[in-house]
């Protein structure tokens, strides 16, 4: 159980049960679709960039706890960012469920709650699941409109 | 609730030690007993199998059908003995009718590229189901690309039994072909495939039978069907992956141009003109899966050493105690609630996306399938995304069972 415990956090299931910033955004300026068809997860995200800063970003769609609490969590982190910050917390969150790099304790820290996701490295099929939403943003912020597939 | 195991011996079958020619069952996962409940994905291989196949390569092993050597000669006796096997085991007319392809799908593909091409055009009808497997979807709508031919789908019922009446209704005189599962992989539903048959050629219309997960779980005859082609692959057979059957009466192949080109397909190769070998070889270009063809010939030993009728009612009896203690939990949905079904059970848990199901039950050592299993028109028929489904094979007993009822406690445990 301790093991289940590490990949499904208190927090991964609160925001898995009640997503944050979880709607429609009717004044975005940036949007883009994602899909993962290898479970069918579907995710929009939506920003509002005003002089290259975040102002505000909300998500929609259906999804496992992981995908859902990771698009969650990254609503809340992206406020008030600006683009290139956005772009560059996405790189070291990837790495930090990758494991592709050792992620140090001063970027854990900049990771903040994000670093709850820590966990999922240990399942390579399910990087895909916390990566949606990311991707998606990401998507958003460089071309607006594109559908993003994660697989 | 009943909590207990029942004590159900079907006949002559020692579950046990079926269990124990599957080496793979042994082994831990994630430090816990394995329960494998995803064979209709793909089935363990006995030991007889694994043997077969490296048997071959150790002691057996030169290309077919070309030297005169003695190594040759045996390595292409017992590729043909597989055919022979193949045919015995569905019970076709002749050795003929039976052509190796990769898997099922490219027996699907071969038929769709082959007779599909050559006898459909545009505003020709095909008819499939609503609960195809992707197999047997995607090759008629690549069909459909190049000719403007039309698919008809017939719709299935909240249990997912196909809408009889409108299958009879479906045809016209535009229809060519009915291409239909045996039994859904996604819902467990056996379809009626002798009635269907029995409609499509009243109408003068041949069908092509999916067959990939009716073969592993009962005895299949295709003469007795009447079936005009019948695919499976051998991996769902406890057999080796990369070998499938392709089955077509010997008329229908005949008339049929060849596939791939190569070696082996052929009966003389000039500049001017190339002339085809007879059926089954134009079909089976290059050199073939030897050593899997003939370990899935050993896949088919197996499987026939068992009575066949108790290895059906030890699953049927599995899926009766699964589907009643999944019932009893008032947070499960299932999906796929036909009369006559194979023991495939798809589920829902209330407010837990399957892929958080799949991988909480991996920590209990439990291999289940989380996903649209190939058959996302199933999946949008239900409303649902996914699915989380559990499928039985032979090896599979009651404890496994019981070993998903406590997986999914766990679940609710977690989400609750």
């Amino acid at each position: 159980m301790n093991d289940l415990r590490e990949l499904y956090q208190e927090v991964i299931l609160d925001h898995g049960r009640k997503p944050r910033n979880f709607g429609a955004l009717p004044d975005a300026n940036r949007e883009a679709h994602g899909h993962n068809p290898l479970c069918g997860d579907k995710l929009d995200v939506r920003l509002k960039v005003k002089d290259g800063i975040v102002e505000d970003v909300m998500f929609e769609g259906a999804g496992c706890a992981i995908s859902v609490a990771s698009a969650s969590l990254m609503t809340e982190a992206l406020k008030g960012r600006t683009e290139a910050e956005a772009n560059a917390l996405f790189e070291k969150f990837h790495a930090l469920i990758t494991g592709e790099a050792d992620v140090s304790l001063d970027q854990l820290e900049e990771l903040d709650k994000l670093a709850v996701f820590s966990g999922v490295r240990d399942y390579p099929l399910r990087v895909k699941c916390a990566t949606l939403g990311w991707h998606t943003m990401h998507a958003a912020l460089e071309n607006n409109g594109e559908t993003v597939v994660t697989e | 609730m009943n909590t207990e195991s029942p004590i159900i011996k079907p006949s002559g079958l020692d579950i046990a030690r079926i269990r124990a020619d599957f080496p793979i069952l042994s082994l831990p996962s994630n430090g816990k007993r394995l329960t494998f409940l995803d064979t209709a994905a793909s089935a363990q291989k006995p030991r007889q199998v694994i043997d077969a196949e490296s048997h071959v390569y150790e002691a057996e092993y030169a290309n077919i059908h070309r030297g005169v050597y003695d190594l040759s000669q045996r390595a292409t006796v017992a590729y043909d003995k597989a055919r022979t096997k193949v045919r015995k085991f569905i019970n076709a007319a002749s050795d003929r009718e039976i052509v190796f392809v990769r898997n099922a799908t490219e027996g699907v593909n071969l038929v769709a590229q082959t007779w599909g091409r050559k006898n459909l055009k545009q505003g020709d009808q095909i008819i499939l189901s609503e609960m195809e497997h992707h197999a047997n979807i995607v090759p008629w709508q690549m069909l459909r690309e190049e000719t403007g031919l039309e698919l008809v789908v017939i719709p299935i019922t909240d249990s997912g039994e196909l809408v009889w009446e409108a299958y009879e209704k479906a045809f016209t005189s535009k229809t060519r072909l009915v291409a239909m599962t045996q039994v859904s992989n996604a819902l467990g539903t056996i379809t009626p495939m002798a009635e269907i048959i029995k409609v499509a050629h009243s109408h003068g219309v041949p069908v092509l039978v999916d067959g990939c997960q009716a073969v592993p779980h009962m005895p299949v005859d295709v003469q007795a069907l009447d079936a005009d082609f019948y695919v499976f692959s051998s991996h769902k057979l406890y057999g080796p992956t990369g070998v499938g059957v392709l089955y077509a009466k010997a008329k229908i192949l005949e008339a049929m141009p060849p596939y791939q080109g190569g070696g082996d397909m052929i009966s003389s190769v000039t500049w001017a003109k190339t002339t085809y070998a007879d059926i089954p070889q134009r079909f089976e270009a290059g050199t073939p899966n030897i050593a899997g063809t003939i370990a899935l010939g050993a896949a088919i030993d197996y499987i026939e050493s068992f009575d066949r009728q108790a290895l059906l009612a030890h699953e049927q009896a599995l899926l009766e105690y699964a589907t009643e203690r999944l019932q009893a939990l008032n947070t499960i949905t299932i999906y796929g609630t036909a009369r006559e079904k194979a023991a495939v059970i798809s589920f829902a848990i209330k407010g837990v996306h399957p892929h958080d199901v799949g991988t909480i039950l991996d920590f209990e050592g439990i291999a289940v399938r989380a996903g649209h299993h190939c058959a996302q028109p199933v999946m949008d028929r239900f409303g649902v995304p996914a699915t989380t489904r559990a499928s039985f094979g032979i090896y599979n007993d009651f404890d496994d069972v019981d070993a998903l009822i406590g997986g999914i406690a766990k679940v609710q445990e977690i989400f609750g």
